[in-house]
């Protein structure tokens, strides 16, 4: 059966954890490639690095963070943050990630995603959606780091980033994100339930109960979260065990 | 021991790259990434990788001059040990239906068809298959020692290999029905996962087929 992935995600600028990573035993808690080795030491399903302010100077960062993360971890890296074209995707994918996420690119002209897809394969293109409630039960996408309002349903928008070919969801609700009060489930559900690809739920985690319902509620393929594992709250095994408990299939190792 | 890394601009060889180094190192295995035909039939282990759809896969195998032919001769006439990776492994197919169809390398009898979108989506299932599944072993194997059932790999596809022969299907994983997880026969090993990221389990295979006597 396959198990529910949990996702620890890594805000990096200039090469550098932002909010640190709040580990013991780290030489350097805010090098991006040491955090993911003891992830995946720790029992992490996939990583996440996002290039939080991501420009053309700071992209050669980028390639040696992934280049190094490749050569010490041996679950799938996904890299987002910037990416703009199918170039872009191809420069990441050869310095080692495994899968790699459009944003903004996408909502600006959705082909990107298709271009991509059809080179490279679905099973590597991740279409991130960042949305915002505008009324109960309307969510609309953001870009730009969560400032600019697009306008486009984000229902919509997810069916449209399938049909191009994205092999999978990276859904965070701005509303909830940064928040700890939870996954916004509703949207989580919404999204998940109107495609047929994994969606990672993202945004607002605080307990471990949250990782809970963003599958049996929400209805995700994965949860994502940040925080909560930076600081040391919960480790990736409290993580798995609670939610093995709740009866959600995990990978426990 | 040399291991050649077939290279034929599809997908990402590093990961992979670094995985056989890392397990390569105790049997002082030197491990190259070549897309030269001659390297490959000099090596003593040869990989091929492969990500991206099976007919795109093919061309671009097909466009690396001599490379087919090099791994026909290797593998088939002089019994080289052989490992395939996802579309790699699928390629040891007859036939592959992903977009149109196309004629795999024929190396072991089957077909590559969709994962049943309907079939899982009424199951609850997701598609493309993502994560990680675990293995039940249908026939032990050199390149599978140390590894039991319930043992994880990380999948990551949309399609899968429909083997003719079940002794050639040495594992599988369930995913609606049963998706082949290893196939094999022979010097010719194939794994629709991704070893290089299946953390210990998938390091394990790598040092079993580094060590695999034939």
């Amino acid at each position: 059966m396959l198990k529910t992935r949990i996702i620890p995600c890594l805000d990096v600028a200039d090469g550098r954890v932002v909010k640190g990573v709040n580990f013991v035993d780290l030489v350097d808690a805010g090098d991006p490639v040491e955090a993911a080795r003891a992830y995946d030491a720790a029992g992490a399903d996939e990583i996440c690095f996002l290039d939080i302010h991501a420009t053309h100077e700071n992209r050669g960062t980028m390639f040696d963070l992934v280049t190094r993360t490749a050569e010490q971890c041996f679950v799938p890296l996904t890299v987002g943050g910037g990416v703009r074209s199918h170039q872009d995707v191809r420069a990441l994918l050869l310095a080692g990630a495994d899968k790699v996420s459009f944003n903004s690119a996408a909502v600006a002209n959705p082909d990107v995603v298709a271009e991509a897809a059809d080179r490279f394969g679905s099973q590597c293109i991740v279409v991130a959606v960042d949305a915002k409630t505008v009324t109960p039960g309307k969510w609309e996408i953001f870009t730009h780091g969560g400032r600019k309002a697009t306008g486009i349903d984000a229902v919509e928008f997810a069916r449209l980033a399938e049909a191009k070919g994205a092999g999978e969801i990276l859904l965070t609700s701005m509303d909830r994100d940064g928040t700890k009060s939870g996954y916004n489930l509703p949207l989580t559900r919404a999204i998940s339930d109107a495609v047929g690809i994994p969606v990672i739920a993202s945004g607002g985690v605080g307990t471990l109960d949250h990782l809970v319902e963003g599958v049996t509620e929400g209805h995700a393929s994965a949860v994502l979260a940040a925080s909560i594992f930076h600081f040391g709250t919960f480790s990736i095994a409290e993580a798995k065990a609670h939610m093995a408990a709740a009866g959600i299939p995990m990978r426990l190792t | 021991m040399r291991v050649a890394l077939v290279d034929y601009d599809s997908g990402n060889l590093h990961s992979a790259e670094k995985a056989f180094q890392l397990m390569g190192r105790e049997a002082g295995a030197e491990v190259v990434v070549t897309s030269d035909p001659e390297v490959v039939a000099r090596a003593d282990r040869i990989v091929l990788p492969g990500d991206g759809a099976f007919p795109a896969c093919r061309a671009a195998l097909d466009a690396v001059d001599g490379m087919t032919e090099a791994l026909r001769d290797a593998v088939l006439a002089r019994g080289v040990p052989f490992m395939g990776i996802c579309v790699g492994m699928q390629m040891l197919a007859d036939l592959g239906h992903e977009y149109r169809p196309t004629e795999g390398l024929g190396w072991i009898g089957g077909e590559v068809v969709a994962i049943d979108a309907a079939e899982t989506r009424a199951a609850g299932l997701k598609v493309p298959h993502m994560g990680w599944n675990d293995l039940v072993i249908d026939h032990p194997h050199p390149v599978l020692e140390g590894i039991t059932t319930g043992d994880h790999a990380y999948f990551v596809h949309s399609w899968q290999f429909r083997v003719a022969n079940p002794a050639e299907r040495l594992a599988h994983a369930g995913y609606g029905s049963a998706v082949t997880a290893v196939v094999g026969r022979d010097n010719i090993v194939g794994t629709q996962f991704h070893p290089e990221k299946s953390q210990g389990v998938g390091l394990r295979m790598i040092g079993n087929f580094l060590g695999w006597r034939v």
